[in-house]
């Protein structure tokens, strides 16, 4: 019956080519509403954004029919080609790029314009699934696990050097991938501990964190006789906390740049200045508070479509690529956003029970990928606009508007379609 | 836990996002009102208020437009104080005090930073304007009077208060609304409706369009003009004789009801409730707790009326059958009971019949007449109640209806009030009788005996008076014209209306005849006492006179009340007796009397109590005389000049 259902489907996974199409046609819907001067005239008129963005839709079919097109086994024998094109084309940024709103992340092709570093997260994917999926590769082992990470870590901060510092987190969600694969729990304690420790040094202080510290690792010391470490060994434990929190104090003080520090202190609420808080109403917070009162005035059945009074007056910035979700809460009220966050969810879901169904670990590697990437995008992206978290700015998938943007998850989640339509061929 | 952590962080975050959704959405959300969407730009345009004329065609009430500088708080952008502030005239501190009031009413909606701003301003300002984000001028109208009288009638409009907003949704902050007079009584038909235009507004401020190509938005539609029953010409005579002193004169068309007349004194220029200096002024005159300017004292003074009140008596009696015309009682300068003494009495002709007690004014009759109606029946308290009612059908003792905003009750005590002061049953007839005379307990105001006199001239019945004639495009209330009858039967008022015409001809007012009308009218005189130092301190008696002429379908039905002015015909009888020649005949003739009136001041009299110094009343007293100079002319105004700066058309 699984073969049969296979047959009948080409084998491709037709739920998430729904859930695709859905994002992507109520994203451009959204981008219509947003992005649009004047009367709307013509679906495709090309003086427009959406008129554009609906031509890299279009495109976008050419683009996943030839994915679907080829040979399966291809993305996995030319990952390590598709890796290095990628990097290249990172680092000839340096060089041929051009800055865009103080990021080097674009080529200029006469009026066009390609950001490489979308692509570049599904030839990270690629690669780092072929390298783990690797017969020879070990990932119990701190000389393979380093390699692992070295194949994410070089993107990472190419990216960063072109001063995408939001495109750069987005690299960290291949800490899910390890974790599925097999990386020591101790790595998960430590992450999940360096984010507390984090948070804890920048709201209040080293001192009160070192405390906290010192509690919580006397106490593990005291209350587990039977199994526990020397009491070197806590010491050094407690050092590495302590430092490490004066380190997140050092690096937020001196390496970050005001406008990053900004955005923390405001997440955090760490400003009590009243006068430096209506500065930076004005500044760094001013996007936040547009798209949270435009979100908020849609109420539960939004504005309607294209009635949205704070998106035609352009309240919000940016609202047509990195703050689309404002539009939506504005326009299509609770139940068109939470429509859209069920969605992703969907998405995400999917994905990861199709990566976990797969037989080959490339595969499985790879899906985890998709979903880890897709899910940090969601994440960030949508946690900013509703001021959830600090601003970041990254696309939403399938929603913001941009040619790089979309076709590169195009090309991130196809390949996995056609990777998983491959996998009753797989031994 | 390695397959399912990135599925339950999916999961998580999911639900987080939809709970944080829900509270910005659901819970945490304001009702969403375009008038208070921060994308919308509301603009208001104000219609013309309705104009105001009298019953003769003559404007009396015009606009004049304004300039109102106004702000919202939350639009404002860091400005150049400095300059802003010497535009405005302002000082920094006036600055900063008027945009916290602001910001505290409310940061998104508009409030008035510098009202009414002169001309010449305006238009310096305006083009200066689009440098001050935030802030912008509304045009309004003004009140523009084209006649310095009838301040207590035209009234004047203010700025609408947040009370009022909350109740009425219509107006917003900086909005004028009727506060006195008939502009608060005819707000509604004057205000006209105000029209707004919706735009779109992009986050710069800017203006990118009309909101929904205009499909909200509204023009504005006009007030109506009204006209109202003053006679101008009348009023104006009127606030003239009241010049130096204190009271009010209300005249009535007793075959419709329509207010002739309503003149209190002193009174002031209703110009200097407009424009920038109208909260300066209005507490100058509210303030004046002496001479109290604002209060209408042809509708809100509320004395014992005297002796015009036993004419009502007489209709009783003869209504409840306890006196005949002809019937004669024997004054012995005064009611005797027994041995004891309830009333006294001046000197005149005994004993009297009902004309020559009307006409002498003769106490002893009506106490006399008075007990009989009361002790007519076996308890004292019924026979008083239905004293009562018969009172009252002449529209004393409760509020008249009419449609100005101000008023008293008066008076009219019923059987439970005494039961109430004395205890039930233990009072009779002999306890109350200065009611016969309308001391006592008896009170009523100017209009409410007007009112008296026209229902008397009309023999029975009166109409509510009224002060609005027309109103464009509309009618009338019916109530104004429906006609209320009285209790008294009409043959029974021919010996009343004779005995009130021989007051004229034979009695108290002989002297104020007026050659070719037949008045008919009664003095009357109300002690009056305060408290100086908790003593209470009697002070010269009020005058009063109601009168009604002619004698057979009187044309006017008139009630003055001069306050300290002694007796009846002494200020009020000459002042309504000048009110009904100039009325009937539109001419003057009797050019002594009127100079009489004009070169005698009360306001000696009125500084007695408030000297510290012991002083004499009544028939002690005597007139001040102010020099022909210094006596007010047809150009009379009251002592307050009128803001030079307001803003003219």
């Amino acid at each position: 019956m699984h073969n049969r259902e296979h047959h009948k489907n080409f084998g491709f996974d037709w739920i998430i080519i729904v859930l695709f199409l859905l994002l992507v046609g109520f994203g451009w819907l959204n981008i219509m509403s947003a992005s649009h001067e004047g009367e709307v005239v013509s679906y495709f008129d090309m003086s427009q954004l959406y008129g554009k963005h609906a031509v890299f839709i279009g495109l976008t079919l050419v683009l996943i029919t030839l994915i679907l097109a080829v040979e399966a086994k291809f993305y996995e024998r030319f990952a390590s080609v598709i890796y290095i094109i990628a990097m290249l084309a990172l680092v000839g940024l340096f060089i041929f790029g051009k800055d865009v709103n103080g990021a080097r992340s674009w080529y200029g092709i006469g009026s066009m314009t390609i950001q490489p570093s979308e692509f570049a997260k599904f030839a990270t994917a690629l690669a780092l699934a072929k390298y783990m999926s690797d017969l020879q590769t070990d990932m119990n082992t701190i000389k393979h696990q380093l390699r692992a990470v070295g194949i994410i870590v070089l993107p990472a901060i190419l990216i960063l050097l072109q001063n995408d510092a939001g495109s750069t987190i987005v690299y960290a969600s291949f800490f899910f991938v390890f974790y599925r694969e097999g990386l020591q729990q101790i790595y998960l304690a430590i992450a999940i501990s360096a984010i507390v420790l984090a948070v804890l040094a920048l709201k209040f202080g080293i001192l009160i964190t070192a405390l906290v510290a010192t509690v919580i690792i006397g106490g593990l010391y005291f209350f587990r006789r039977k199994k526990r470490a020397s009491i070197i060994q806590h010491i050094v434990i407690l050092l590495v906390c302590v430092s490490f929190s004066a380190g997140v104090r050092m690096f937020y003080d001196h390496v970050l740049k005001p406008h990053q520090q900004n955005r923390i202190s405001l997440w955090l609420r760490l400003e009590k200045d009243p006068a430096k808080l209506e500065r930076m109403k004005k500044a760094e917070a001013y996007n936040l508070i547009q798209s949270e009162q435009a979100i908020s005035s849609g109420g539960l059945t939004g504005k309607g479509f294209m009635q949205g009074t704070r998106t035609t007056g352009k309240f919000v910035p940016e609202q047509e690529t990195d703050y689309i979700f404002s539009t939506v809460g504005e326009e299509w009220g609770f139940l068109g956003s939470a429509l859209v966050v069920v969605l992703f969810m969907a998405l995400i879901i999917r994905v990861l029970f199709l990566a976990e169904s797969q037989k080959s670990q490339f595969s499985r590697v790879y899906g985890y990928a998709v979903a880890a990437i897709l899910f940090t995008h969601f994440t960030i992206n949508i946690g900013m606009v509703m001021g959830l978290i600090p601003t970041v700015g990254i696309p939403l998938p399938f929603f913001s508007y941009g040619g790089s943007g979309l076709w590169g998850f195009t090309i991130l989640l196809f390949i996995f379609v056609k990777l998983d339509s491959n996998k009753i061929n797989e031994w | 836990m390695r397959k399912i952590l990135l599925l339950l962080t999916v999961i998580l975050v999911g639900l987080l996002f939809i709970s944080r959704l829900f509270y910005l959405q659901i819970y945490n959300k304001e009702a969403y009102s375009l008038f208070e969407d921060s994308a919308i730009k509301k603009e208001y345009d104000y219609p013309k208020r309705g104009y105001v004329y009298d019953r003769n065609g003559k404007l009396l009430v015009a606009n004049q437009p304004s300039y109102d500088v106004m702000v919202i708080p939350r639009e404002v952008e860091p400005l150049d104080t400095l300059e802003f502030c010497k535009l405005l005239k302002i000082t920094k501190e006036d600055f900063i005090k008027k945009y916290n009031r602001a910001k505290n009413y409310s940061p998104r909606l508009p409030s008035p930073f510098v009202p009414q701003l002169s001309k010449k301003d305006y238009a310096v300002l305006q083009e200066k304007m689009r440098k001050f984000d935030g802030f912008y001028i509304q045009k309004r109208s003004l009140r523009d009077y084209q006649t310095s009288i009838g301040a207590n009638v035209l009234g004047d409009l203010g700025e609408v208060n947040q009370r009022t907003i909350e109740k009425k949704p219509y107006y917003s902050l900086g909005d004028l609304i009727g506060k006195q007079g008939i502009e608060l009584s005819y707000e509604d038909v004057l205000k006209g409706v105000k029209g707004i235009k919706f735009s779109q507004k992009d986050r710069f401020n800017k203006i990118i369009g009309p909101y929904k190509n205009g499909r909200f938005d509204t023009l504005p539609q006009p007030g109506k003009d009204i006209k109202i029953t003053i006679d101008s010409e009348l009023q104006k005579y009127g606030e003239l004789l009241m010049t130096n002193k204190r009271g009010g004169i209300v005249a009535i068309d007793p075959s419709n009801g329509e207010i002739l007349a309503l003149v209190t004194g002193p009174s002031y220029n209703p110009n200097l409730l407009v424009g920038r200096e109208r909260n300066k002024n209005f507490s100058r005159l509210y303030l004046d707790t002496i001479a109290r300017p604002t209060w209408d004292r042809g509708l809100q003074a509320q004395y014992p009326p005297g002796s015009p009140f036993k004419v009502i008596n007489a209709l009783i009696a003869l209504q409840e059958g306890v006196m005949e015309p002809e019937e004669k009682v024997t004054c012995r300068m005064g009611y005797y009971y027994g041995s004891r003494k309830l009333t006294g009495c001046h000197h005149h002709k005994s004993p009297v019949d009902m004309n020559a007690g009307i006409a002498q004014s003769c106490n002893a009759y009506f106490v006399s007449a008075y007990r009989k109606i009361i002790d007519k029946y076996d308890d004292a308290g019924e026979g008083m109640n239905i004293w009562a009612d018969h009172a009252k059908s002449f529209g004393l003792g409760n509020f008249l209806g009419y449609d100005l905003p101000v008023g008293q009750k008066g008076r009219i005590p019923d059987g439970d009030y005494y039961d109430r002061a004395y205890g039930d049953n233990r009072w009779g007839s002999t306890y109350i009788v200065s009611n016969a005379i309308g001391q006592g307990e008896v009170e009523a105001t100017p209009i409410q005996l007007a009112n008296m006199a026209a229902a008397i001239g009309n023999r029975g019945y009166y109409y509510t008076p009224h002060i609005i004639k027309e109103i464009e495009g509309d009618t009338i209330p019916s109530k104004y014209t429906t006609r209320k009858e009285t209790t008294i039967d009409k043959r029974h008022f021919e010996p009343v209306v004779q005995g009130m015409f021989d007051v004229y001809n034979k009695g108290t007012a002989a002297s104020l005849r007026i050659p070719g009308i037949d008045i008919c009218g009664k003095t009357g005189t109300a002690e009056n006492f305060i408290k100086i130092d908790s003593v209470k301190t009697q002070l010269t008696d009020h005058s009063i006179f109601v009168a009604f002429a002619p004698k057979d379908n009187p044309k006017i039905a008139i009630a003055v009340f001069v306050e300290n002015g002694y007796w009846g015909s002494r200020f009020a009888g000459r002042m309504a007796s000048l009110m009904i020649e100039k009325y009937i005949n539109n001419d003057i003739t009797r050019t002594d009397l009127e100079h009489w009136i004009l070169t005698h001041s009360l306001e000696n009299e009125y500084a007695k109590p408030y000297s510290g110094e012991p002083f004499k009343i009544n028939r002690e007293t005597s007139l001040q005389v102010i020099p022909k100079t210094q006596a007010p002319d047809d150009d009379f105004n009251s002592s307050i000049n009128v803001d030079t700066n307001k803003p003219k058309l």
